[in-house]
């Protein structure tokens, strides 16, 4: 025990010695909370339009208008040839050409039914989505508001209308940020846990230090314990640390246990922390091992369902985040802090993630060797 | 001269000889492409959502059939009462649960109108928004089927749409130019400002400086390896994504390859930079993992759009070179514009460029303190 605290002292003094470390711990997390959380984001905002308006009616006139009372659109040029607008969207200026056909308000009132054209910059195609569902929906309600009350007229011979109301749980304005926060803070402790912890006992080698440790009677479990406890430990604090960010600096509303969430921050540091010793086993040097372990870190984070949700990956992708702490931890954050869910909805994810430490943090162990070869 | 070939084949034995370190620099940008390309989407498909059924009548059981059927949505929950709904979403499955009012097709018929709630777990806001809206749609469509024909054709505008440049809307199109932008960051930035600092670290740094390179060979020779590779990194991806994915390239291949030089410098000279103000390997991967490689993945419109960014974070994403290189890339990739659209963009590139090498130029030491 005394001497798992002495090595415990010498790394504290090691890491707290290093001027990149503080900013690191404080700084860190502060930025990555304030910068991902306010870009990941899919929601529209003002999207530039052309328009090519060759009927110059009071219709084309209201619907133009009606699209820029959304304040999703907003005009940005016109003029009489739909290439001038194709120019604009290759330049970048304009994500959208709407054009208005000659006979426009005639064919309306006719014939009963009109066209209309619109060209969008598809390069993003998740905007283009977005713009083509915002544009429907408008000349949708346009639409609505143009004809006469169809249903009033007619409503003997009417099935009746099915009115739907929709209501939104947990996050009624549909706040993203909410959302993305949790999902941060797994982010952050992960670097901590797997780059910082791994990087530390490959630096040792690296420099030759870990030499010395070896000759040293201290015990392999002490080592390892001496090289995990500290960063465990900065670990866990820096969860507590995003989480009153979070609450009292973004104002979210978490509704779970602090407890509980701290209760899995420490098992999932484990297993992080066994992944990052895992591969300082396998390498010589620091780039080696940042390289894999930010290889890794890449892939299970976008696996993980931070940015894009697993439902919606095809099933061989999902099956491989069984394998994934960071998609179990991901979800019962997101679980306990948005829905308030207690032990017993999460016990199986947690279940998961505590083997998933045992077995790494069994097999690093194995692997370490006091012995250099 | 003589003495400048033998230190970069001495670079290039160093990375070569580190088969591990290879098999990921050529591995990855190869995983992340498959990634992007068939994994990772946002699409709505099979998603979970339960239904709470207070009539259970022909119109309500069809109207579930109908949702159960649609490729979106799998019905895997029938709930008795609305207290069920909140452990329902509570483990999580459960994206939306579906409320019909007792008597539906009664009151339908009798009032002209019957309710149906939708309740969505609205953790996911997008999901929520999209589960909502494609319920409301299959419901609507569900209605017109309803609606006898022959009722008075109302005036309608119809919207006839066009997509540009990417018409089935595929996020890998969006997605390659992108991931070339973090390959040579990644490559070109990480690698480079790694390896100086280790020499510095290790004190090998003063072996090479007292040797009779001239510092600026030094640096170059450093870089050099790291160049190649990028280069061979960006021509694997191309090809694949071209060949896998049927990605597009409209655009000039030469000038395509001089930007992504022009780019490679780019990330050097960063990575330089940050060499010249770290010490040690920890603190320059910390800063270039949280100088580079985040805002490059985050900042630059790789997978959020800038459009949809605050205003601050929008003119923050000016200084990040990825968001310029991106732009060109896209250019060239998928609307096949040339350079009288992407003089101003790499314009700025080179202007970053200069500036990054004359500030590591000023900030190079050539003495150890």
């Amino acid at each position: 025990m005394r001497t798992i605290r002495f090595l415990l002292q010498k790394e504290f003094l090691q890491i707290f010695r290093n001027k990149g470390m503080l900013p690191i711990i404080f700084v860190m997390p502060v930025v990555q909370l304030i910068i991902l959380s306010n870009a990941a984001t899919f929601e529209l905002n003002k999207v530039n339009f052309y328009l090519v308006d060759h009927n110059h009616s009071t219709t084309s006139q209201e619907l133009v208008s009606h699209f820029e009372s959304t304040g999703y659109f907003k005009l940005n040029g016109y003029s009489q040839s739909v290439d001038d607008g194709i120019q604009s969207i290759l330049a970048g200026r304009d994500e959208m050409v709407l054009t208005i056909p000659p006979n426009f308000e005639r064919d309306l009132k006719a014939r009963k039914h009109a066209d209309l054209q619109l060209i969008i910059n598809g390069v993003d195609g998740s905007i283009a989505n977005l713009i083509l569902s915002y544009s429907q929906s408008i000349i949708g309600k346009y639409n609505a508001s143009i004809q006469p009350t169809v249903r009033q007229l007619d409503v003997n011979h009417n099935v009746g209308q099915i009115n739907v109301q929709s209501v939104n749980w947990y996050n009624p304005e549909l706040n993203y940020i909410n959302y993305m926060v949790p999902g941060i803070l797994v982010v952050l402790v992960t670097m901590i846990g797997m780059f910082l912890s791994g990087m530390n006992i490959v630096r040792e080698r690296e420099i030759g230090t870990i030499e010395q440790l070896n000759v040293t009677p201290i015990k392999r479990y002490q080592f390892i314990t001496g090289k995990l406890l500290p960063f465990w430990i900065i670990g866990l604090f820096e969860m507590a640390f995003g989480l009153g960010i979070a609450r009292w600096g973004f104002g979210i509303p978490f509704v779970g246990s602090f407890w509980l969430v701290m209760l899995i921050t420490a098992i999932y540091l484990l297993a992080v922390q066994g992944l990052g010793l895992l591969i300082s086993t396998m390498t010589d040097t620091q780039q080696q091992a940042m390289f894999i372990a930010w290889f890794i870190s890449v892939v299970f984070i976008l696996m993980g369902g931070l940015f894009t949700p697993i439902e919606s990956m095809p099933i061989w992708a999902q099956r491989l985040t069984w394998i994934n702490p960071i998609a179990y931890f991901i979800e019962i954050m997101r679980m306990v802090l948005l829905k308030g869910a207690g032990i017993k909805d999460i016990w199986e994810l947690t279940t998961a993630l505590l083997v998933m430490a045992g077995i790494v943090l069994t097999l690093a162990i194995s692997r370490y060797r006091k012995a250099s070869v | 001269m003589h003495t400048f070939k033998g230190f970069v084949t001495k670079e290039f034995y160093h990375i070569f000889r580190d088969k591990r370190s290879m098999l990921i620099l050529f591995g990855m940008p190869i995983i992340q492409l498959i990634l992007f390309g068939f994994a990772i989407r946002n699409e709505l498909t099979q998603a979970h959502i339960a239904v709470l059924d207070h009539s259970k009548d022909a119109v309500t059981r069809e109207l579930i059939h109908k949702i159960d059927a649609s490729k979106y949505f799998t019905v895997s929950d029938e709930l008795q009462n609305a207290d069920q709904i909140k452990p329902a979403f509570q483990r999580g499955k459960i994206k939306e649960v579906i409320v019909l009012e007792p008597h539906f097709s009664r009151t339908l018929r009798r009032d002209g109108q019957a309710h149906v709630q939708l309740v969505t777990d609205a953790t996911d806001p997008n999901m929520a928004q999209m589960v909502s809206e494609y319920t409301q749609a299959i419901i609507s469509d569900y209605q017109q089927s309803l609606d006898q024909p022959g009722i008075i054709q109302a005036e309608t505008m119809i919207p006839k749409t066009v997509m540009l440049f990417n018409p089935q809307l595929k996020s890998v199109n969006l997605f390659v130019p992108g991931l070339i932008a973090v390959i040579l960051m990644l490559i070109s930035a990480l690698m480079t400002s790694i390896s100086i600092t280790r020499e510095k670290e290790m004190g090998t740094m003063e072996v090479l400086l007292v040797s009779p390179l001239k510092p600026y060979q030094i640096i170059v020779g450093k870089v050099i390896p790291y160049m190649v590779l990028s280069l061979v990194n960006v021509l694997t991806v191309l090809i694949l994504a071209r060949t896998i994915f049927g990605v597009p390239f409209r655009g000039s291949f030469v000038l395509f390859m001089f930007e992504a030089l022009l780019f490679i410098l780019t990330a050097l000279s960063l990575g330089l930079f940050i060499s010249t103000i770290s010490n040690n390997q920890q603190t320059a991967m910390m800063v270039s993992l949280a100088g580079l490689l985040l805002p490059t993945v985050i900042l630059s419109g790789f997978i959020f759009p800038i459009s949809s960014m605050p205003w601050i974070l929008q003119m923050l994403s000016r200084i990040i070179p990825a968001r310029w290189f991106l732009v060109i890339v896209r250019g060239i990739m998928l609307k096949g514009i040339g350079l009288q659209y992407l003089w101003k963009e790499t314009l700025i590139l080179g202007g970053m460029t200069l500036f990054f090498i004359v500030l590591s130029v000023r900030n190079f030491k050539i003495r150890l303190d």
